[in-house]
């Protein structure tokens, strides 16, 4: 193991893609002279040349289209959106071209295209470049969604969103960039799509968190440990399609309580899907309804004190763990 | 615009023959709409076969064709049977798409049939996607990129140009000036109307073509197509023609004159060529005749074909969502976990035994899966 940061997990995933598949190729705003707006893409065009890091104009709908028609004809470009709140300007590209194509041309071309995009508040960025929108993605049939919490999975889900055939939305984390993690440096270090991490067992109750909402369960599932007795165990999808629902019911069924932690808003939100799944499929397991901690149903503010309570920290968790026990 | 010789008879014979069957397939279309065998929005081509034909033939048969949504004469011109392009109209698993797509979005991989595609303007970043790849992959291909005058307004046509031109793509725009933006004429949606003009500001130098002429509409093509590859310089070509019918089926007409449609229809490519090959002596009123009722005899196979072809089965609703192995070994959605088994446990199952096959350890997740379905 190494200990490596998040985004530099990222950027080994992509040298290394880019090494095994001359197909693979990078798109995006400042990727390359620049070394990528959070250094994502460090060093990339210096080792790979212009032809394969692209730089782009700041035109986000054309360049996710582009790397939608190369992929249909044998490339499998990487397109890097700046923030999740830009990839609103690709919609179509993303929605009506990318997750249609294979279906609405009836099986004849598959579209194995990448585009990456980080999410998340926490630095002052305002309403316009701030938000979680995992469950926009979710919602779309056609698509893959990543959503990592770690180096390893970040480095792991990326080469195998890179190598799959289909379209992958991969939605990383401001906050994480920063973070270190272990990730296996002994060759080709690949992670499946569809398979949760359970980063904490207990059996008390189920904490899903998803996105970087699955480091800060953790925290509170210490603080639950520590001061409140209640042993959590904490699970990671790592991707919501496909989604490892087992995992998540086969806790369930043990805990007989589930807390569902996202940082995006609560309507038609991650939380509300899953919800919905665990009291489809195990209603008489639930000894308490489905909670869910989500983040505040605004635009993300700037001030940083407004921007500190529009999402979820370890404190929101551990009340709503407890409010599962209070009529138990 | 320039008068231009004649190809050779062949040649010629054939452009005409393309163009009887595209207009003699699109009549017939509109027929079936009107006996509710058609469903959702039908956009003719009538009035145009002579931009899809010329431009159509100015391409090799390596090079890629990306149109829009009023698609059935691209397709046909590239060489997809009518059969097949009614069928995906009837809706049914003969068509060209299955019938996933119907009459907006026509695919044709084997003849570089790109696509038709419904959103106006969606299609040019995905040409310039496909010029990037045949760049990429040092191929001689071109791409040519067709979509409507109402399309140029889109954030797309502007991006898309410009990123061409930029990265020195071989890709030709070509906007079919049919003078409306569905009801709404060129003079009211475009501030610039000499449409050749507007790809400049972007570094795309422009052409004008008589889209009513195929002769005309062929050199102009095809000498964009030659600057874009060889001199790795995108055109955009403006080709002048007019819809005789309304924009879709469900269109009352109400934005232009009887007399603007008059003065065009004196101008329908099918009378002006096939005139022209009778008095250059090319074929005979005979033939001409011949030739007609043998497109019209082609289509009624194709109308026959249609009608006898089955509806797609319900259960394969699912199908070609995914492109299933990799990380997706089953079809994903909200019900999967029903009590009922359906085709998406039915697809997990098959492709777990093919996983299992290649590499046995990622068979556990389906595995558990099929488990969790048979426990409820």
């Amino acid at each position: 193991m190494a200990i490596v940061r998040y985004r530099d997990a990222l950027n080994q995933a992509l040298r290394e893609e880019m090494t095994r598949d001359e197909n693979v190729i990078l798109m995006g705003e400042d990727i390359g002279v620049f070394n990528g707006a959070f250094k994502v893409t460090n060093g990339l065009l210096a080792e790979f040349g212009e032809k394969r890091v692209r730089d782009t104009p700041i035109s986000e709908n054309t360049i996710v289209g582009m790397g939608v028609g190369a992929a249909m004809i044998g490339l499998r470009p990487v397109v890097e959106l700046m923030t999740i709140n830009f990839s609103l300007l690709a919609m179509d590209q993303i929605i009506n071209h990318a997750a249609h194509i294979r279906y609405m041309f009836g099986g004849q071309v598959s579209v194995p295209l990448v585009v990456r995009m980080p999410q998340g508040a926490g630095h002052q960025l305002g309403p316009t470049h701030s938000h979680s929108w995992e469950a926009f993605f979710l919602h779309v049939p056609g698509l893959l969604v990543a959503t990592p919490s770690t180096a390893a999975d970040a480095k792991g889900l990326l080469k195998a969103a890179i190598r799959d055939d289909n379209p992958v939305v991969f939605i990383e984390h401001e906050y994480l960039y920063g973070q270190r993690g272990e990730v296996p440096d002994d060759g080709d270090h690949v992670e499946d799509f569809g398979r949760a991490a359970i980063r904490r067992e207990g059996d008390d109750v189920t904490i899903i968190g998803i996105s970087r909402m699955a480091v800060t369960a953790q925290k509170a599932a210490t603080v639950l440990a520590d001061e409140h007795e209640v042993q959590a165990e904490v699970i990671d999808p790592r991707t919501l399609r496909p989604l490892d629902l087992d995992t998540i019911l086969a806790s369930v069924r043990k805990t007989n309580r589930a807390v569902i932690v996202e940082e995006g808003w609560p309507h038609g939100g991650v939380g509300a899907n899953l919800a919905a799944l665990i009291q489809e499929q195990a209603f008489d397991d639930l000894d308490a309804p489905v909670g869910r901690v989500t983040g505040a149903d605004v635009p993300m503010p700037y001030a940083k004190n407004l921007e500190e309570i529009a999402y979820p920290h370890e404190q929101q968790i551990v009340d709503a763990v407890l409010a599962t026990f209070r009529d138990a | 615009m320039p008068e231009h010789a004649l190809p050779e008879p062949e040649v010629a014979k054939e452009w005409l023959r393309t163009m009887m069957t595209i207009r003699r397939f699109e009549e017939r279309a509109g027929e079936m709409y009107a006996k509710a065998k058609v469903g959702g929005f039908l956009h003719l081509a009538i009035g145009e076969e002579a931009t899809i034909v010329g431009s159509g033939r100015a391409l090799r048969d390596s090079d890629f064709l990306i149109s829009t949504y009023r698609s059935h004469g691209h397709a046909i011109v590239r060489g997809t049977d009518p059969k097949r392009v009614m069928a995906e109209l009837f809706g049914r698993v003969d068509g060209t798409s299955k019938g996933r797509g119907g009459s907006m979005h026509m695919f044709d991989l084997q003849k570089r049939f790109m696509g038709g595609y419904g959103i106006v303007g969606g299609n040019l970043p995905i040409a310039a996607g496909f010029a990037l790849a045949s760049d990429y992959q040092g191929a001689d291909d071109v791409t040519l990129c067709q979509f409507g005058d109402g399309a140029s307004n889109q954030g797309t046509f502007g991006e898309t140009l410009n990123l061409a031109a930029l990265w020195r793509l071989p890709v030709v725009f070509m906007v079919t000036n049919n003078r409306f933006g569905m009801g709404t004429a060129l003079e009211r949606h475009s501030a610039v109307t000499d449409l050749h003009k507007r790809g400049e500001g972007f570094g795309v130098p422009g052409m004008q073509c008589d889209g009513m002429d195929p002769l005309d509409t062929y050199h102009v093509t095809t000498e964009a197509l030659r600057i874009a590859r060889e001199e790795r310089r995108p055109m955009l070509v403006e080709a002048l023609t007019y819809r005789f019918r309304g924009h879709s089926m469900a269109d009352p007409e109400e934005y232009r004159t009887k007399e603007q449609v008059e003065q065009w229809r004196a101008r329908d490519p099918l009378l002006t060529f096939g005139d022209r090959l009778v008095a250059e002596g090319i074929i005979d009123a005979d033939e001409r005749t011949q030739m007609d009722a043998d497109a019209v005899a082609r289509i009624d196979e194709a109308v026959a074909f249609a009608d006898a072809s089955p509806h797609p089965p319900p259960e394969s609703l699912y199908d070609d969502i995914y492109v299933l192995g990799g990380q997706v070994r089953g079809w994903y959605s909200l019900d999967e976990r029903s009590p009922e088994p359906h085709k998406g446990e039915d697809e997990r199952s098959m492709a777990q035994h093919d996983a299992a096959d290649a590499t046995p350890s990622t068979g556990e997740i389906p595995q558990q899966m099929t488990q969790a379905v048979e426990d409820n």
